[in-house]
Formats: structure tokens, C-alpha cells, sequence
């Protein structure tokens, strides 16, 4: 039950995008169609998923043992940068199809505060492996969800008639605001599955 | 390129807020009043100076296929002082700004700086370009968070200026970033192009 909350609260109410702020530039720079937020919103959930396993991992055998909490951001910006690097090389190897339609994306993953953001905050919030995993699986659907829906309004937008000012970059961020107040409407359903499931 | 025409160009031409669209996250996330989102800005433009000149006194002798990971540890070595001097000197803004100073790291602005002007001038115009680049964004975020806390919470860098009854609290929630953000870039649009 608690991680159908995990799952629920991470993709709706707390969406990483909409409400956390995080992953902002692939939000604005790759959701200009659809197929290729697809594509973004695969290479994304793969690689946040394994990034937060393996992060996790360092964190609690190399990092706490040892002390050395405090270098937390630079040992996970690097495992990060290396493991993209990584699934980059091995998915080259071993399915070039998935490779053709991810390839593009993955370099840019690197930069994508989302995935440093996820391997942070399961640390803070002090999750166990599996509770982790969860959080950062449903933490990339959500990233997903709001990409592929804005990447829809954006491809409408791309017809109607704009005044002058708002052309580009405005236009699109007021969208952006109002997909953010329709996400809102989800607020308070994690304190509702919460009662609903009766945990704490 | 004089050193004034530097910063000019990080503040006026090559903004990274309004103009180059750069470091979203944190210009989104953490202007909901003026203090914060100042705060992020000083806090990004302390590491964008430090990591501009020592990336350009490094550019040298570091090999070009592994600058992006040279770099990338010269900016998370900033970053983890920089949170730790926060973290011991100003709690209150460690615990308004979070985990955006840990993602300093990756903030587009400082690797792309980094590789667009610090490798390839001097040391010291690097170390004027992290200032006018630093001082652009921090203007931006300070603008962003002004306008949000004036019509959300009526006041400015904590002033009550508008009685509560003229508060909207929806730019203060996360939707008013995007909405105020767009129109502030509207605005910017209009006058460069008129």
C-alpha cells in the first residue's frame, strides 16, 4: 500500500516537473512533438531508475561507512555522468534499434537536474532500496506525463495566432503554468490515499 | 574585449534568464520572494566566478577529450564549498534554497560558460564574464522574485507594500512561476524588438 502511495504521489500530486521544478530544460527544449518527448521520456525513466539504484548503493556502502557524506555531490554527479556513458556504450553493443531511438537523448540526460535532484532526495528522504526504486520509476512516468501532454498543447499551439510579444518562448511558458494549475487539482489525493489505506 | 563590455554582454545581451533561457530550474524554483531568489542568484554567481577562472588557468594543460569531465569536477569541488559555507553560515537560506544548491552542479549556465568562454580567453576576462553572467542571472531571478512576492504576498524583500486582501496567492504556487516568468519574457521581447 505505501508504495501505491509512493507511485500515485510522485507522478500526480508531486509531479518532479509541474510542481518540484525540476527538469525544466528537456521540458521546454525536446517537447516541441511528440515522438521525440517519447523518446526523451523512455532514455529518462531507464536512466533515472539506475541512477538512483546505483546511487543509493554508493551512498550507503561507500559514503556513510566511510564518512564522507560530504562529498555526496561530486561522487554522484560522477557516477551519473560515467553510468550514462555507460548504458550509452552498452546499448550500442547490444540493441542498436533502441539505441537509434534513444542515442540522441542520453548525452543530454548528464545535465538533467531531475536525475541528480531524484538521487539526492531519496537520500534525504531517507527511503530503503526498494522505496527508492519505486520513487524514481513513478518520478520519471510523471517526468513523462507532463512531457508527452505539453508536447500535445505545444504541437495545437503551433496553429493559433499569437500576438507578437508572446511568440516563442513566453506563449509557451504560460502553458506550462497552466498545465502546473491543472496538476494542482491533485493535491490532497496522497492525504486522502493515505486515510483511505490507513497508514501514518 | 574590454572588461566592462564583458559583464555588459552577461547583464544586457547574452542574459541567461530572459534572453539565452538558460538555468530554469532554479529561476522557477526558488523565487517565490525576492530574498530567495537573490540568495540563488549571489549563490550561482559565487561559483560561476570561482569555476570560470580556475577552468581557464586549467585550460592549458587539460586534454580536450576529457574537459567536460574536468570541468564538471572543478564545478561540483565549487559547489560542495560553497553548500558547506552555507550549511555554517546562513541556515536560514540553506533551508529556503535546499536541494538547488547541491544542483548547482548542473546548472546549465556554469558548464556552458565554462565551455563557451572560460576555455578559450584568459583567466581574468573569464573571471569578468562569471561576474556579468552572475550578475544577469541573479537580476533576473531578483526581478522574478520581486514580481511574484508583490502581487502574492503584497510585500517586497519582506516589506508589506499591498494589504492582504490584494494578495493572489497563485504566484506564489508553483503555476505563477511559468505564468509570471512568460509574461516577464513577453515584456523583455517587446522592448529589444520594438
Amino acid at each position: 500500500m505505501e508504495y501505491i502511495l509512493i507511485f500515485i504521489s510522485a507522478i500526480f500530486v508531486n509531479n518532479i516537473i509541474l510542481s518540484q521544478f525540476l527538469g525544466i530544460c528537456p521540458f521546454l527544449g525536446v517537447s516541441k512533438k511528440i515522438d521525440t518527448s517519447l523518446g526523451m521520456s523512455a532514455a529518462v525513466a531507464f536512466v533515472m531508475t539506475l541512477a538512483t539504484i546505483v546511487t543509493w548503493l554508493v551512498q550507503k556502502t561507500v559514503l556513510d561507512p566511510f564518512h564522507l557524506e560530504y562529498l555526496q555531490t561530486i561522487v554522484f554527479i560522477l557516477v551519473i555522468a560515467s553510468l550514462v556513458q555507460m548504458v550509452e556504450i552498452v546499448l550500442k553493443k547490444v540493441s542498436p534499434a533502441l539505441y537509434q531511438a534513444l542515442g540522441i537523448f542520453l548525452p543530454l540526460i548528464t545535465t538533467n537536474c531531475a536525475v541528480l535532484g531524484v538521487a539526492i532526495l531519496v537520500i534525504q528522504k531517507d527511503f530503503d532500496l526498494l522505496q527508492s526504486t519505486i520513487y524514481a520509476f513513478s518520478t520519471a512516468i510523471g517526468f513523462g506525463l507532463a512531457l508527452t501532454v505539453f508536447a500535445g498543447i505545444r504541437e495545437q499551439l503551433e496553429l493559433a495566432n499569437i500576438p507578437k510579444g508572446m511568440q516563442g518562448m513566453a506563449i509557451v511558458l504560460v502553458t506550462a503554468g497552466l498545465l502546473s494549475l491543472a496538476f494542482m487539482g491533485f493535491s490532497g489525493v496522497d492525504g486522502g490515499l493515505r486515510d483511505l489505506f490507513g497508514l501514518e | 574585449m574590454s572588461y566592462i563590455s564583458i559583464i555588459k554582454n552577461g547583464i544586457v545581451k547574452e542574459n541567461p534568464t530572459f534572453v539565452l533561457m538558460l538555468g530554469m530550474c532554479p529561476t522557477l524554483a526558488t523565487t517565490t520572494n525576492a530574498t530567495n531568489g537573490m540568495a540563488m542568484g549571489l549563490a550561482t554567481m559565487a561559483v560561476l566566478i570561482c569555476t570560470n577562472f580556475v577552468i581557464s588557468c586549467l585550460k592549458d594543460i587539460t586534454p580536450d577529450k576529457v574537459r567536460i569531465p574536468v570541468f564538471i569536477v572543478v564545478i561540483a569541488a565549487f559547489v560542495t564549498i560553497l553548500q558547506m559555507f552555507i550549511k555554517a553560515y546562513l541556515p536560514d537560506i540553506d533551508a529556503a534554497l535546499g536541494l538547488f544548491i547541491p544542483l548547482i552542479v548542473v546548472n546549465c549556465i556554469i558548464l556552458g560558460r565554462a565551455e563557451a568562454f572560460a576555455a578559450k580567453h584568459s583567466p581574468v576576462s573569464s573571471l569578468f564574464d562569471g561576474l556579468g553572467i552572475g550578475l544577469g542571472f541573479t537580476l533576473g531571478l531578483t526581478t522574478l522574485g520581486i514580481c511574484r512576492e508583490l502581487l502574492g504576498s503584497g510585500s517586497v524583500f519582506g516589506f508589506t507594500l499591498l494589504p492582504e486582501t490584494y494578495n493572489i496567492l497563485l504566484f506564489v504556487l508553483p503555476p505563477g512561476a511559468f505564468i509570471m516568468l512568460g509574461f516577464l519574457i513577453a515584456i523583455v521581447n517587446k522592448i529589444t524588438k520594438a
